[in-house]
């Protein structure tokens, strides 16, 4: 339970009472964030002593009477404001006239309380700040929460950028020297294919940062359509075609009868390229991808991928999902990904309410299955 | 496979019939250091890390030393560079090694190895921060080796 602090200012000891044995032992629930608040109460009677209770207390919530002996409540407001303290005032006066409303609301009052009061107008009015406070903070939180994630995400993306980068540029020195390359032209062939492959895998990078960032933004509209997946499915893999097919990796589509789902057309077309093209990535040589679509026994739609390449161990298959996950050994060590693949494929299956699964042994291969729901089951 | 280079022999000493071993387990530096030693006549042998260097070490013991070693600081392990450093000077003594690191950019780590303090704690001759052009080995390896 979190205990919030509760300064009472009042130069009457019977107010100062009052107010305290009706607040100690109140707890606020505040069910949008699982939390039940106590307090725990200090008491000033005038403004000095007030301004001392500000900076030796920090209450977070401030009861504050309007008319004090020393100091207006106002001059209280203004020193809270000159000194940004993190406090929420409720004013408690007696000449809850308009006017003195909205000069302690602009001096910064959250709240008022117009003597006379019954216990439970105290209660209401220290509940609704209490929430107002915990709700704010955990907000702060949340928003403080996102910015490390972005700024961890931003700072391995340029990492992941630099890297590429380097290495082109390491290229071009050797070739800026016309002494080193001379006479060595598959030396010098070796180098520019170098470049080139680590351009392709920047521009491959930038395309998934891409993609995501779609996803992420939700700002491209979705477009939800019926389609058959088997179709769908055949086609994307043919497209793969060219790049499977140097390295004599077959490409075989197994979708004996219509697959029918709801889907937007882009989407399914960024899973299935991820699968697929991963699954000649990570193949052998002469190796085959087997794809097969197929309608489950609830009517779900099943789409998965097998290669017969390298395989994953236990540990490294439970780390896969992630974003900039690369599963680094030797097997992989001259392989080229984003590492955003499958956290993107992971955001699109999230989208339909699907699941995404991996079987996979080392040096046999894996499969990737995902189950997409049927569009009523789940809201697509 | 060793060209001698015609151009020049006065700024590109030859490292004919020399051998380096080139530790990184960055497949693209690995490939840059190669292709740049090969140029400049040196016969390289390659490792991608630790480990690969550790298996290494029966056949360069029974073949020819290595001349110098250039090793990349941060592959299995932080700081597997320094460990690779100090088995191969005790294995090839005076055995010249320049280590290749990113270090002090990634993790505000900083050393050199310009005194000889640091010289026995980094077990390295000389130090190049990434990104490394080979001019900068080539420099590196002309003083630590001398003109062939």
């Amino acid at each position: 339970m979190e205990t919030l602090r509760i300064l009472v200012v009042d130069d009457e000891p019977g107010m100062r009472l009052g107010m305290t044995r009706c607040i100690e032992g109140l707890t606020v629930e505040v069910p949008e964030v699982r939390q039940v608040v106590g307090f725990t109460v200090e008491t000033a009677e005038d403004g000095q002593g007030a301004l001392a209770a500000l900076a030796s207390f920090r209450p977070d919530l401030l009861l504050l009477d309007y008319k004090l002996p020393d100091l207006s409540g106002l001059e209280v407001l203004k020193h809270i404001h000159e000194h940004q303290l993190d406090v929420l005032t409720i004013m408690v006066t007696a000449y809850a006239t308009l006017e003195t409303a909205i000069v302690a609301t602009r001096q910064g009052a959250f709240d008022f309380l117009a003597k006379p009061y019954n216990p439970g107008e105290l209660r209401g009015v220290v509940q609704k700040a209490a929430r107002h406070l915990v709700l704010g903070r955990q907000a702060r939180r949340l928003e403080e929460e996102k910015r490390k994630v972005r700024f961890q995400f931003i700072s391995v993306l340029a990492h992941e950028l630099k890297s590429p980068l380097a290495a082109v540029e390491g290229y071009l020195y050797l070739l800026q020297d016309p002494t080193l390359l001379a006479g060595r032209p598959e030396a010098a062939q070796q180098v520019v294919e170098r470049s080139l492959v680590r351009l392709e895998g920047m521009r491959k990078l930038i395309t998934d940062l891409l993609d995501m960032t779609r996803l992420e933004s939700g700002q491209k509209a979705r477009n939800l359509m019926s389609m058959d997946l088997a179709a769908v499915v055949t086609d994307l893999v043919r497209n793969q075609e060219p790049v499977a097919a140097p390295r004599g990796i077959a490409l075989a589509v197994e979708a004996p009868a219509p697959v029918a789902v709801t889907a937007d057309a882009g989407e399914v077309e960024i899973l299935v390229n991820n699968l697929v093209s991963n699954a000649i990535k990570y193949n052998r040589d002469g190796g085959t991808v087997t794809v097969q679509v197929r309608t489950g026994p609830a009517g779900e739609a099943l789409l998965s991928v097998t290669d017969t390449g390298i395989g994953m161990a236990p540990e490294e298959q439970a780390r896969l999902f992630g974003e900039f996950v690369r599963i680094k050994n030797a097997r992989t060590a001259n392989i080229l990904g984003s590492g955003l693949g499958l956290s993107i494929v992971r955001k699109i299956v999230d989208l339909y309410h699907g699941r995404v699964e991996v079987r996979s042994t080392p040096d046999v291969g894996s499969t990737f299955t995902v189950t997409l729901p049927l569009p009523d089951e789940g809201r697509a | 496979m060793s060209h001698v280079s015609t151009h020049g022999a006065s700024d590109a000493p030859s490292f004919e019939g020399r051998t380096a071993l080139v530790v990184d387990d960055d497949p693209d530096l690995l490939l840059q250091l190669q292709v740049g030693l090969e140029a400049i006549g040196f016969r390289v042998v390659a490792a991608h890390g630790e480990a690969e260097t550790e298996s290494l070490l029966p056949d360069l013991l029974a073949g020819r030393r290595p001349d110098v070693a250039i090793l990349d600081l941060m592959m299995e392990h932080d700081d597997s560079g320094f460990i690779l450093a100090w088995r191969l000077k005790r294995t090839f003594p005076g055995l010249p090694v320049l280590l290749v690191t990113a270090v002090s950019h990634r993790t505000g780590m900083d050393f050199d190895a310009a005194t000889r303090d640091e010289r026995s704690w980094v077990r390295a001759d000389a130090v190049l921060t990434k990104p490394v052009r080979f001019d900068q080995v080539r420099r590196e390896l002309s003083r630590l080796l001398g003109p062939a």
